[in-house]
């Protein structure tokens, strides 16, 4: 009796292997895009297969959703081929084929997935399972750990989303608001079922995000992921009507500030706490009562997350496509 | 004050994102200078705070350990937060000028936001003891160390920055991949529980394939020479003050990182019977200092000949490992604390030249002895504490080295030790021989001798090259009771 799951495991593994193995081979780059796209897609089909739907919902939105969307705006600016020779081919294949039997190697006496009497099961994981309802009291254990238990974590990868930004501005500026005059430059706008689609999905999406924003302590989601998708829907908006409109709502300075406060935001919760008594990040002290102190800093941290993140990947595109528009004004007829 | 330990870390962080807002030159490099000089202070009183009360621990998010995270400030992780918060705090004072030289003034913001960043990075990676937390930093340090260098004056800062990115980030996957399985093996990202439930796993390969990953991972942040190629671009590069902060600071918490790891959660002789580590260590160590000081002897760019010394010095701290003593360790911790004051003031004292002659070719130091005397004469003293000369740092390391290696009986190694030493004499003796003993030429002519500012911190890092080497008590008792501390003895 074969298992349902099982085969469902093999096929997506082994399309997993066939897109690494296309994407190490080509020169196209924008099919590389592509290719990395779905396989962020399979990735994600993958994690819901082991049970990981917040992981899977994660990779879905960033791997599948918004890094393509940024390797195109790179497209713009870089050239769709790849050149230049492999002269360490060789060398490389030899070095990843070894470290690829060293994990081979290194499986071997892991713990079988799943097994409840594994480490990973079995020690610190069982207090989250067990007490974190008693403890934070809301229903995605996930969402528990993330956001309280290690929340110090949370604040760190906000703050690498931010460096992100921070980074991306160092090198290539921000071009301070829309330029003024003149009509908008239209792109794929004229197609009248991409116009008309987008314009209704573009709104949803948005709402969508709001969703996932404040619905992560129930469901799969949170600030990361409503922060992506909150950025796909401005980002989609620039690709079909041009850069302008959407920087007259989603200004860059003002992005800029966001993608501080966002930071600031996380951290202030920390601060509070550490005036209220506990330390860094303890929201129990939040409120007389620890379970609603949780809540409060669980909303509010992830808040900060999600505003982090959102106005990190709108800027980042901003500064990818308004260099390209800049580079080559002809393409943004 | 209870907090101390994260506010070590979390104030230079929570001021990168308000630097962000302010995002004015003068008025962020005194928020710069007066935050790194906080880290500073909160770094000497944890140091102080473990000598008299022993190792603090800090539970984030009042989750006690393992389930929370947890901060851990031990002897070893207060020496290095000291001497990574001190050249941090005496770099941003210099940065004020320096800067000048390699950024545009409306970078010059930026770059500040970046600086906070990365040292958060680097002073989180040491105070925490929890091994994702690491890697959640190191990811903080690396992305702005990536952007720092990227914003260099020449277009080949990009190439640099991007190199290291490559190399940078293949490393931290290692790292990540080795954490995955310790996790999948004990249950717990919490160090000290790591380290008391990993003797009890029964999975050799495993766990063998851990410490393989997480070492190969971090030597190549740390440089061991041959996953050294990304360092000399990425110094030589990069702005000249970041160059001073990176060279004394990046490299040393990786090398802390990879004590850390190995000693704190492996265990000193851990899989010694399978994997010959330390003669492994012994032999990159040293065929990294001699292939690096060769090559340094060579360089036109006196960045880069530093740049080259640095891989070198690197081997002396991982010769140090090798040894498997004590002793041996302790001669790592020394040069680790002793070659950050090396370094910082070297490349301080060449940010200055920079300033004012505009470049770091050997041909722009031609005369500068009479020119410039005081940076002049701080990079002869470095020079002279690199090269291992007594009444300077330099030699405090060298001497626990050689004398780390005769205790366990190896001399050849103590004599390669020496031997390497008079290369860098040779390196060092090339800048003097232009800046002294040249007439300046139609590049330097004009020099005059460098800002206040930067003079100011360059000297004290100078002044603890000679402190340090004559008034060891400091270093010596720190690095000598940490060492017998993670080699297992009384601490």
């Amino acid at each position: 009796m074969i298992d349902f799951a099982f085969v469902v495991d093999i096929v997506v593994l082994a399309l997993l292997l066939v897109t690494a193995v296309a994407i190490a081979r080509m020169k196209d780059l924008f099919a590389i895009v592509m290719l990395s796209g779905i396989y962020g897609l399979l990735s994600a089909a993958f994690f819901v297969s082991l049970d990981a739907v917040d992981v899977a919902f994660t990779e879905a939105a960033v791997g599948a959703g918004i890094s393509p969307l940024l390797f195109l705006s790179v497209l713009k600016l870089t050239g769709r081929y790849e050149n230049g020779s492999h002269s360490h081919a060789i060398f490389a294949l030899v070095l990843v084929v070894v470290t690829g039997l060293a994990l081979v190697v290194g499986t071997l006496d892991m713990p079988a997935f799943g097994d409840p009497d594994s480490p990973a099961s079995s020690h610190v994981a069982v207090r989250y399972l067990e007490e974190s309802g008693r403890e934070i009291d809301i229903p995605n254990v996930v969402t528990s750990v993330l956001a309280s238990y290690r929340g110090y974590d949370t604040f760190g990868e906000a703050v690498v989303i931010f460096t992100a930004a921070v980074g991306v501005l160092s090198l290539l500026g921000l071009l301070s608001g829309p330029r003024e005059g003149g009509e908008s430059p239209v792109r794929m706008g004229d197609h009248l079922v991409l116009r008309l689609v987008s314009e209704m999905l573009i709104p949803l999406i948005l709402l969508f995000a709001l969703y996932v924003q404040f619905h992560g302590e129930y469901g799969p989601g949170g600030g990361f992921q409503a922060g992506v998708i909150f950025a796909a829907a401005i980002i989609l908006h620039s690709m079909l009507f041009g850069l302008q409109p959407a920087q007259r709502v989603a200004r860059p300075p003002v992005l800029r500030a966001l993608a501080a406060l966002g930071v600031l935001v996380y951290g202030s919760v920390g601060v509070v706490s550490m005036l209220s008594g506990g330390t860094f990040l303890d929201y129990s002290v939040l409120s007389e009562d620890p379970v609603s102190g949780q809540h409060l800093g669980i909303i509010v941290i992830e808040l900060g997350v999600g505003v982090t993140v959102a106005s990190t990947m709108i800027l980042i595109f901003f500064a990818f496509t308004s260099r390209s528009d800049a580079a080559h004004p002809e393409t943004s007829r | 004050m209870v907090h101390l330990p994260v506010l070590q870390v979390v104030i230079p962080l929570m001021a990168a994102p308000a630097l962000l807002l302010l995002n004015r030159p003068w008025q962020s490099w005194l928020l710069t200078c007066l935050v790194t000089i906080t880290a500073f202070a909160i770094s000497v009183s944890l140091l102080g705070t473990v000598y008299s009360t022993g190792t603090i621990s800090y539970e984030l998010g009042g989750w006690e350990p393992p389930w929370g995270i947890e901060y851990r400030i031990d002897l070893l992780s207060a020496y290095v937060l000291l001497i990574v918060s001190g050249v941090a705090a005496l770099v941003a004072v210099a940065s004020r000028q320096g800067l000048d030289a390699d950024v545009a003034t409306d970078k010059q913001p930026t770059l500040y936001v970046l600086y906070c960043l990365c040292l958060a990075g680097l002073l989180g990676i040491v105070a925490t003891g929890d091994l994702f937390n690491v890697f959640v930093f190191l990811e903080i340090s690396s992305l702005s160390t990536y952007a720092l260098i990227a914003m260099g004056p020449h277009r080949r800062a990009l190439w640099a920055s991007y190199q290291y990115l490559v190399v940078g980030t293949i490393g931290a996957t290692f790292l990540l991949i080795g954490i995955g399985f310790i996790y999948s093996l004990t249950g717990t990202l919490n160090m000290q529980d790591i380290a008391a439930r990993l003797p009890l796993v029964d999975a050799d390969r495993t766990v063998h394939t851990a410490f393989a990953f997480i070492v190969v991972g971090v030597c190549l942040k740390l440089a061991l020479f041959p996953l050294h190629f990304w360092l000399p671009n990425a110094y030589t590069y990069a702005p000249s003050i970041v160059t001073a902060f990176l060279a004394a600071t990046s490299t040393k918490v990786a090398v802390y990182l990879l004590i850390r790891l190995h000693y704190s959660i492996f265990g000193a002789n851990f899989a010694l019977d399978v994997l010959p580590l330390n003669l492994l260590f012994l032999i990159l160590g040293l065929a990294g200092v001699f292939a690096a000081s060769l090559v340094a002897v060579q360089q036109p760019n006196v960045k880069r000949l530093f740049a080259y010394s640095s891989i070198a010095q690197i081997g002396y701290m991982i010769v140090g490992l090798g040894l498997g003593t004590v002793i041996g360790l302790q001669a790592t911790l020394l040069h680790l604390f002793n070659h950050a004051l090396m370094k910082g003031a070297l490349f301080l004292a060449i940010a200055g030249v920079v300033y004012r002659v505009g470049g770091s070719d050997l041909a722009h130091f031609a005369g500068l002895g009479r020119l410039m005397p005081w940076t002049m004469a701080a990079i002869v003293i470095g020079g002279l504490s690199l090269i291992g000369v007594p009444l300077t740092v330099g030699f405090i390391s060298k001497w626990y080295l050689v004398l780390g290696a005769i205790e366990a009986g190896l001399w050849p190694v103590a004599g390669l030790v020496l031997i390497a030493s008079v290369l860098a004499l040779f390196y060092v003796w090339r800048i003097v021989e232009v800046a002294y003993f040249e007439s300046p030429t139609a590049l330097t002519e004009s020099a005059r001798e460098a800002p206040l500012g930067m003079l100011l911190a360059t000297w004290v890092l100078v002044g603890a090259n000679i402190y340090f080497g004559i008034d060891t008590e400091l270093t010596r008792q720190t690095s000598e009771l940490a060492a017998q501390h993670l080699m297992g003895g009384q601490p």
